[in-house]
Formats: structure tokens, C-alpha cells, sequence
């Protein structure tokens, strides 16, 4: 359904992909560590290597947190749109299937955030 | 010559009448459909205008003889805060960014609204609703005005007041107020009167309104209070015109109750998500408390509410969707909220901290099935943090819900562990919520939020740094260029409330009026 309207309505998304300035917006999350309020909003080139953004972009992203430096990144499951996912390190994100507004979960078993809090 | 005058007035009753319902007519040099273009097109159907029953029977003539009396009181009062140096008998300076919120994030709303009744009330063909309408809209614009002059006393002193109107359509937190109305100015005239007139003025005005005001007076701002206390009698004209609204449309025709539930479920949750940022303050900016948010929620909505839907249950319509989320949220939202400010400490116009352990105390108390367990140990950590001058500010843009655009803080219901993602594609695109409730909103008319003012994208997108910055220059810092086309003082609007000029001068202005130095 579209919307109650007195004419014709229909517009172009504000977030469409060539709006970015050949970057796509990756979104990613660290689960059970809640003291990043929210997942993160990522602009990325497709062709960035997945690897160099686990190994050079996120420390800065979530490397406050004290269990990141324990993280053991070959344990780590992975959830595209919440679902079990693939990754490889080694292949771009568009090699890996990510299109833009792509949303990713990791899960890091044993490391439960501060003090066991999900923080 | 004597004139016999059979009566020298007319009668309040006979003076409504000629003063409101007949001043109107039906056009013929142009088509009723005309003058009234928007009537129609969302599918309610009213038959009988003058079926509308004006509770307050009020002419503009008493109208502003009321209000005139009114504002002449509450402005001695502003006057004599503001002379005798008022700001500084409040609680403690962090008081004063509640104060900031108000101002930056709800009085921008009250011009909204002025606006969005005055357009209202042009588009109904009927006299009554009408003259309703004009009178709201101008105490809206009254609300507006006198919350400026309220407030404006605070700017000669603290830092967060100077750009308001400039920060609504820009600064990232506070696209979720104005996004709210601009949504419900945006929609029809029957809409906007189910959005704003009933959803908000009426079931949710209590839970804004009477936290800063109490608020106010608890911790010793009477500017603010006076503002309040002179709003309440229009407020109570406002929430009786939501409540007839809605009688009014019901009875006209069984055709409107599927359209006004759909209306009453969306606008309730999103005003329900606008209040996240009441709660954050009940529970985390008040020096002195009045009642925790989770209090407030349940006298103000379950039990008030819950009457109000009792009593329209006769009309065919149920309380609003989404009750069982927002009863398990209501141990939760307040401090996710908080910590989301914590966290975007360096990209806002007021200041956050971590509460004293007497206030820790207090949350530990008010939340004992949540506090502890989840709350407690992350605001412990950071303080931690913060005395070996590591405070956590974080420096990476958030994920934002594209309904409501507050940051995908909000956890699923019944696991307080879990963030809550949810996700439409719609046409070549994806879409994240944070909520059944946003999501289903955005399915119901899709056309209308893809075209949504994420500030997040908005940044990604380039278009949030000023004329001539070049975002591709060696050096370019993004976080200051986006802070100065907000028109953010780097270090003195922002950061942590511990260090900051607010904090230092008021101490010191403080310890001038009480002790000899």
C-alpha cells in the first residue's frame, strides 16, 4: 500500500546507493555488548576487502570495550538479517554478497560484556 | 426618547451561536470540494457538520480577554525570576540541561503545532471544529512564544539555549521530535486531528507536560513551572477537543473506526517513542526526583488510559497496539536512552554524566527487576573509565530505526540482552526498525518514510557540513565539521557535564550569592 493522497505519490528513496559517493552503507552489530547503544552505520566501497574491516576499521569502532582485544575472530558466528551467515575474511563485501543496507550480527561466545551484563 | 431594549446581551449560549456557527455558509461561486480540497481523500465520512459539540463555547473576544490575563501574570513572574537571579536557586546546574532539552527538542513542537491546527482548521468545512481549531493554533503559538521568554533567561548564562531553531533541522537527536510532527503535518486533517489532538494532547500530554513541570518545581525553577502551570488551562480545552474528534468521527459513520484505530495504534507508538527522552529525564537529569518514569507510565497511561479505552470500547475501538512491548520497555528505555546521550556526548547540546551513588541507589530501587542486572554495571564501568580519564565517547555514527530515527537502542521484547532489528525491502531498497510497531508503520504508507531525513545518511551523504568544507582534504576531521554546521560550541555545549563551563560557573555565581569571597 502507498499512502492516502490527493495526487500521485511516489518518490525516490533519500538513501538510494548512488547517493553515497560509491560507498555502500554497511550497518553492524556486536551482540550482548550493549554499551555501544546501537549497532553501527558503516560507509564502505564494495570492493573493500571483509578482513580489512574486522582487522583496521573496527578497533576503532568497538575497541573501548575491554573484552574486544579477547575477541577469537575464527570462533565468531556470524547473522546476516538475523540469519546464520558466511564470512571470509579474504573476499570483498561484494564477492561476499553484501548490498547496500546490509545489517550484520557477530556473536562472541564466552564474552558476555561487563561483568556478565550484556553490556 | 426612551428605547425599549428588550435585552442588552446576548446570552452566552446565543452569542457562541452567532459568534462561531453563524459566521459560516455554503459557497456557491465555487464548489464546497474546492474550497475544502483535502476533506475527503482519506476516506472518512462525515454527513452532519453540525453534529460537532463545542464543549468550551468560547468567542475570540473572551478568548483573548482570558488568555491576556493570564500572560500579564505569568510574565511579572518570569520578570522577577530573571531579576532576582533565579537560575541560581535551582537544585545544581545539571538541572539545567533538562531544561535544554525541553527547549531544543518540545518547544519547536509548540510552533509546529500552531501550524499544523491552523492548516487544520482551514480544511474543515464544518464552523465548529473549525473556530476549535483557531483557538488551539493560537495557543500553541502562545505555548511557543512564551517558552522562548521563559527559557531565554537561561541562555544569558548557559551554554546549549543559542541555536535552537537551527539545531531542530539539523542536530542528529532531535530529528526524532521534529520528524514526529512533520510527519502529523504532512498527513490529512482528519489524521493530524487523531495524531496530535486525541493520540497526544490527550492520552500521552500527562507524561510530558507533568514531568517538567514537576520537575521544575521540585528542583526550583519557577520560570519553568510558571510556564506550566499557565499552559495547563489550555491544556485542559485541548484534551477535551482530542476526545471530541474522535466521538465525532465515530458517530458520523461505521466506515471511519477501521481508519481511526490504524491512526490511534501508529499514534500512540510514536508518541510512546517520542516520550523515550521524557523518561531519560525523570530518571537521569533530575537532581531532585519526582517519580520514576516506569511510575509515571503506569499512573498516566495504564491507569488513565486504560479507563479512557474502557470508555471508547462502546465506539468499536481497543486500546492501541503494541501495549505488551511497551509494558515490558517500561523497565528499559530510560536508561537505554541515557546511555545513548553517554554515549554521543561530544555530538550534543546538553551535557550527560554518570549519576552519583545516591542516584544509583535510587535507579537500583525504582527498577529492581532491571537496574542492577543490566543498567548498573555499564554506568559503574564508565565512571571507572572516566577517573582514569578515559571517558567513553563514541565516535562511530549509529544505526537508525527509519520510522522513528532514534538510534537502534531498543532491545527485543522479553530479552533486554538482545537489540531489536527488524527489516522491510521495498522496492530496490532495504529498511531497518527497531520495533514492530515502526515497522508496521512504515509498511502501512512506504512511499512516505523512504523519503525520510536520516541524520546518520544524511552525514554519510555529505550534506551536513557547511558551504566550502571539502570532505575529500587531507585532515579533514568529520566530527567538527558536522559539529559546526550544527553551530556546536566544541567543549562548551558538549561533552561531559563534569568539567564543563556550566559546571564551573555556576558554582562560582552560586558561591557568590551564598558565601564572601
Amino acid at each position: 500500500m502507498g499512502v492516502a493522497a490527493i495526487k500521485e505519490y511516489e518518490f525516490e528513496a533519500a538513501d538510494r546507493l548512488e547517493n553515497f559517493h560509491g560507498n555502500q552503507l554497511l550497518y553492524i552489530g556486536w551482540d550482548q555488548h550493549l554499551m555501544f547503544c546501537a549497532p553501527f552505520c558503516l560507509p564502505m566501497p564494495p570492493n573493500m576487502r571483509f578482513g580489512d574491516i574486522i582487522e583496521k576499521v573496527l578497533p576503532g569502532v568497538f575497541g573501548y570495550h575491554p573484552d574486544f582485544a579477547k575477541i577469537d575472530w575464527s570462533k565468531v558466528e556470524w547473522l546476516k538479517s538475523s540469519q546464520p551467515w558466511q564470512a571470509d575474511f579474504n573476499k570483498t563485501l561484494a564477492e561476499l554478497g553484501l548490498k547496500h543496507k546490509d545489517v550484520l550480527r557477530f556473536r562472541t561466545p564466552g564474552l558476555t560484556g561487563i561483568k556478565g551484563s550484556a553490556s | 426618547m426612551d428605547m425599549k431594549v428588550s435585552k442588552k446581551k446576548l446570552g452566552l449560549k446565543e452569542k457562541y451561536q452567532h459568534m462561531t456557527r453563524g459566521l459560516g455558509w455554503e459557497t456557491t461561486y465555487q464548489s464546497m470540494d474546492d474550497v475544502f480540497p483535502f476533506v475527503k481523500y482519506e476516506g472518512i465520512k462525515i454527513h452532519d457538520w453540525e453534529k460537532w459539540e463545542d464543549p468550551f463555547r468560547l468567542t475570540m473576544d473572551a478568548y483573548w480577554k482570558y488568555q491576556a490575563e493570564k500572560e500579564r501574570k505569568l510574565y511579572a513572574i518570569i520578570d522577577a525570576y530573571a531579576q532576582n537571579n533565579g537560575h541560581l536557586s535551582v537544585t545544581d546546574a545539571r538541572y539545567i540541561n533538562a531544561v535544554k532539552l525541553f527547549l531544543n527538542g518540545i518547544s519547536p513542537l509548540e510552533y509546529m503545532a500552531h501550524r499544523g491546527f491552523a492548516m487544520t482548521g482551514r480544511q474543515f468545512p464544518g464552523v465548529g471544529p473549525r473556530v476549535a481549531c483557531l483557538m488551539q493554533s493560537l495557543d500553541e503559538i502562545r505555548h511557543a512564544q512564551t517558552q522562548i521568554h521563559s527559557i531565554s533567561n537561561y541562555n544569558k548564562y548557559y551554554n546549549g539555549f543559542h541555536e535552537y531553531r537551527h539545531m531542530l533541522e539539523r542536530v542528529w537527536y532531535l530529528s526524532v521530535p521534529r520528524s514526529f510532527f512533520d510527519d502529523a503535518v504532512t498527513a490529512g486533517p482528519f489524521e493530524f486531528m487523531v495524531a496530535i489532538g486525541f493520540s497526544f494532547e490527550y492520552v500521552l500530554t500527562n507524561l510530558l507536560f507533568v514531568p517538567f513541570v514537576s520537575g521544575a518545581a521540585y528542583n526550583g525553577d519557577m520560570g519553568t513551572m510558571t510556564f506550566g502551570f499557565s499552559a495547563q488551562s489550555d491544556e485542559a480545552r485541548h484534551m477535551t477537543l482530542g476526545l471530541e474528534v474522535i466521538k465525532f468521527i465515530l458517530e458520523q459513520d461505521p466506515d471511519n473506526l477501521p481508519i481511526v484505530q490504524q491512526w490511534i495504534d501508529k499514534w500512540t507508538w510514536r508518541g510512546y517513542r517520542v516520550l523515550t527522552l521524557v523518561g531519560m529525564m525523570m530518571d537521569y537529569m533530575l537532581p531532585k526526583r519526582i517519580m520514576s518514569w516506569k511510575e509515571a507510565w503506569e499512573v498516566y497511561f495504564e491507569e488513565n488510559g486504560g479507563a479512557l479505552f474502557k470508555d471508547l470500547a462502546r465506539y468499536g475501538i481497543r486500546p492501541p497496539k503494541w501495549l505488551d512491548q511497551i509494558e515490558q520497555d517500561k523497565d528499559h528505555i530510560s536508561h537505554q536512552a541515557w546511555a545513548t546521550f553517554y554515549n554521543y556526548a561530544a555530538a550534543c547540546n546538553f551535557h550527560t554524566w554518570i549519576p552519583t551513588d545516591d542516584e544509583l541507589d535510587w535507579l537500583s530501587q525504582k527498577y529492581p527487576n532491571s537496574f542492577d542486572k543490566y543498567y548498573r554495571p555499564r554506568l559503574e564501568h564508565w565512571r571507572e573509565e572516566a577517573k582514569k580519564g578515559n571517558r567513553f565517547y563514541n565516535k562511530t555514527l549509529p544505526m537508525l530505526c527509519q520510522t522513528c530515527q532514534i538510534p537502534m537502542i531498543f532491545t527485543e521484547p522479553g530479552d533486554p540482552t538482545q537489540i531489536c532489528y527488524r527489516e522491510v525491502d521495498y522496492k530496490d531498497n532495504k529498511y531497518h526498525f527497531c520495533s514492530d510497531g515502526c515497522k508496521e508503520i512504515f509498511e502501512h504508507e512506504p512511499e512516505k518514510y523512504i523519503q525520510a531525513w536520516l541524520p546518520v545518511h544524511q552525514i554519510y551523504q555529505g550534506n551536513c557540513f557547511n558551504e566550502g568544507v571539502d570532505p575529500t582534504a587531507e585532515g579533514f576531521d568529520p566530527l567538527a565539521a558536522v559539529l559546526d554546521y550544527y553551530h556546536l560550541n566544541f567543549g562548551r555545549d558538549n561533552l561531559d557535564f563534569e568539567g564543563s563551563e556550566d559546571q564551573k560557573n555556576f558554582d562560582e555565581w552560586r558561591g557568590m550569592a551564598t558565601k564572601n569571597v
